[in-house]
């Protein structure tokens, strides 16, 4: 059933990409409008797979990192479609589609099940605040990441005076500076609220708030470039090219804690220690 | 037979660091124009210098010598040696040079295809060659054949509509960088239509304020009335450039107006809002080193080009039917020029009076009755010979000046009393 649903929501999204790459170069507002619907149905049905997992497991379907990529995957897609509400920038589509596709191919090719109930340990509402609060400032920094990118294509197209494919197709460097700004607004409270509320239950579970392992070493790194990005941009006045490539580095530390941080070192927050902890 | 030659570079043949130069001085054109006027090669003249283009327009009997001459009037007042001025030139003779002249009043080989600016300021440099007495039968009727041209292009076509002015492209651009353009603030440095007409068009694509900079407040006074702008002095631009989001900029300093300090001084106030440059000025007011500053973006001249090349396509069309339009004209531009030679305009003369003649004549043998034939014959010999008499001074008037300079005034003058060419036009 779990899988059916999650092969659902794959396949409408992948649909939905391939759309909006087609509406890319043709520019037919009739595609993009049929790729939205897509997107948006497959976002539901991906809804529905996350609370059969979550009412299955009794907690957030967030334990290994096959099922993490997948939630980042649809926390990125819900954050497109949030923007898309306040922007109507179907060419924002174009850019993140693909990256919450690839995220949810690269979750199905992790080997592993999932729907294992999950140890007491897991089955606290602080740790569930903490999955959902991260990994919503995480989708709004993938949108501020696509954002940043379209940024210094377009920039590159207007300082350089040469104007290619992409110039009429990508909105203007105000609009694409404003979600960088919004993004960044949104999703560093949703990454603060997450890394405390982490605390907390890493209080309430394993009794220290802060046990200085690389995963909230990093953490505490990308938290503070973001930091460091949202103070120049409300004191000095940063923007433009030099926040969109500040965004550009803060997501690479960002997947780096993501994943990186995950496969190279092992401890109690890498997915294998919580997998394992999991058939406890 | 005359030769009508045009000299010179525009956008596409020079760079635009070239054209600066010989557009630096604006007294430029009355020197050109006192140098044709009192070169023996050169019959008629007009110096052309915009922006864009600088060209030289006149007619000779001796080719090489007065392209020598031209020549030398650019390197002189360009402070360019010949043979770098050279590869931008080009030369246009007789039927080419006619149809160039009528694209160029037509806007057809501007930067920006239908500008409507270039019409203006072909006018203008007509009257000045008017002033300067270096405009005669042919520049008169050519000039004015082109002005004919430009209006019929500007009715008949879709090419001068406002999709294709350089203001277009740079309120395109400026929606690139800014997304709207409400609530943004334009500084206006120096004057000149095309500025003006560039902050017009942002105004009414919603900015919000404008200031107007002039060297001569008074100047800045008046250009701001007309757009409700706000008139600041020169010395002010800097801490403007804090405020304005758009600066347009059209003086004709032969120094940078707006130099990089000054625009790194200002962004920090501004707290790194993008700021957009139009250069419209030729020499260029803005130090192009200002573009590489992040947020900033200058965009001169040249550089506006590149933005029309997109919606060209579009216009093609537009384009065949202006260019069938010239080529009409050119055409009967020809044909009158061919009737100003000495030879046509005798036998015209002639085949006038005698349609005349004949005309009356059979009007008044209906009148008289039976005549004899002997009668008629006496009567036809006198209607002739009171003709021929009556013409016989002015013909001989336009053979004795058929190798004077004055040639072309008399013939036009015979041409227009007797009103030879009524058919032609």
């Amino acid at each position: 059933m779990a899988l059916i649903l999650y092969r659902l929501a794959l396949l409408l999204v992948l649909l939905a990409t391939g759309g909006m790459i087609v509406f890319i170069v043709r520019q037919r507002k009739s595609v993009f409008k049929w790729s939205y619907r897509i997107l948006v149905a497959g976002f539901a049905v991906h809804t529905v797979f996350l609370v059969h997992q979550y009412i299955a497991m009794g907690t957030a379907p967030v334990l290994s990192l096959k099922s993490a990529l997948g939630f980042f995957a649809w926390t990125i897609t819900g954050a497109y479609l949030l923007f898309q509400l306040k922007f109507r920038l179907m060419v924002l589509g174009s850019f993140i589609a693909p990256l919450a596709a690839v995220l949810m191919i690269l979750s199905t090719t992790i080997p592993g099940t999932e729907g294992a109930t999950a140890g007491p340990l897991f089955k606290s509402v602080w740790l569930t605040i903490h999955v959902v609060t991260v990994f919503a400032g995480d989708g709004m920094f993938a949108i501020m990441f696509g954002a940043a990118v379209m940024y210094l294509l377009q920039e590159r197209q207007i300082k350089g005076k040469r104007f290619g494919f992409l110039y009429t197709r990508l909105p203007s460097l105000q609009t694409l500076d404003s979600i960088n700004h919004h993004a960044l607004v949104i999703g560093f409270p949703l990454l603060t609220l997450g890394m405390v509320t982490g605390a907390i239950y890493a209080q309430q579970a394993l009794g220290s708030y802060w046990r200085w392992d690389p995963k909230e070493v990093w953490s505490l790194i990308t938290w503070l470039a973001y930091a460091v990005l949202l103070h120049e941009r409300l004191t000095v006045g940063w923007r433009g090219k030099r926040a969109a490539v500040m965004s550009i580095i803060c997501f690479g530390l960002l997947i780096f804690t993501f994943v990186g941080v995950s496969l190279l070192f092992s401890d109690y927050h890498s997915f294998s220690s919580l997998e394992g902890r999991t058939a406890q | 037979m005359t030769n009508i030659v045009t000299i010179g570079m525009n956008h596409e043949t020079a760079q635009v660091e070239i054209r600066e130069c010989l557009a630096r001085d604006p007294d430029n054109v009355s020197r050109a124009l006192s140098v044709m006027r009192d070169h023996q090669a050169i019959l008629e003249g007009l110096y052309i210098s915009t922006c864009n283009r600088v060209e030289a327009l006149y007619t000779t009997d001796n080719i090489s010598e007065a392209r020598n001459s031209i020549l030398e009037v650019f390197s002189k007042l360009g402070g360019i040696r010949a043979e770098d001025l050279a590869p931008s030139l080009y030369t246009l003779e007789d039927t080419e040079s006619v149809r160039h002249v009528f694209k160029v009043a037509s806007s057809l080989d501007s930067m920006v295809v239908g500008e409507p600016q270039i019409l203006g300021q072909i006018k203008e440099a007509y009257f000045q060659a008017t002033r300067a007495k270096t405009s005669g039968v042919i520049l008169n009727r050519l000039m004015h054949r082109a002005f004919h041209v430009a209006k019929r292009v500007r009715t008949e076509t879709g090419i001068s509509d406002a999709a294709v002015s350089i203001s277009y492209a740079a309120v395109e651009l400026a929606k690139k960088i800014f997304h709207q353009l409400a609530g943004r603030k334009v500084l206006l440095v120096g004057a000149g239509e095309m500025a003006e007409l560039a902050a017009r068009y942002l105004l009414s694509h919603g900015v919000e304020k404008i200031s107007v900079a002039n060297r001569t407040f008074e100047r800045a006074v008046q250009v701001a009335g007309g757009f409700h702008g706000k008139p600041v002095y020169f010395e002010e631009i800097e801490s403007e450039l804090v405020e304005a989001d758009i600066v347009i900029t059209s003086t004709a300093s032969p120094e940078y107006v707006i130099t990089h300090e000054q625009v790194k001084r200002s962004f920090r106030k501004r707290r790194n809002r993008p700021l957009f440059f139009i250069d419209i000025a030729v020499p260029r007011d803005v130090e192009p080193r200002v573009n590489s500053l992040g947020n900033s973006y200058v965009y001169d001249i040249d550089d506006l080009r590149g933005v029309v090349e997109i919606n060209r396509a579009q216009r093609l069309e537009e384009a065949v039917k202006a260019e069938r339009i010239v080529e009409e004209e050119v055409l009967r531009f020809e044909a009158w020029l061919k009737t100003l030679g000495v030879v046509p305009t005798i036998v015209r003369l002639k085949e006038k009076v005698e349609e005349i003649r004949r005309t009356e004549l059979r009007r008044s043998l209906s009148g008289l009755g039976d005549l004899t034939e002997h009668q008629r014959q006496a009567l036809d010999l006198l209607t002739t010979s009171i003709a021929e008499k009556i013409i016989h001074d002015p013909i001989l008037t336009l053979k004795q000046k058929a190798d004077r300079p004055s040639r072309d005034q008399v013939l036009d003058l015979t041409r227009r009393l007797f009103r030879l060419d009524d058919n032609h036009d």
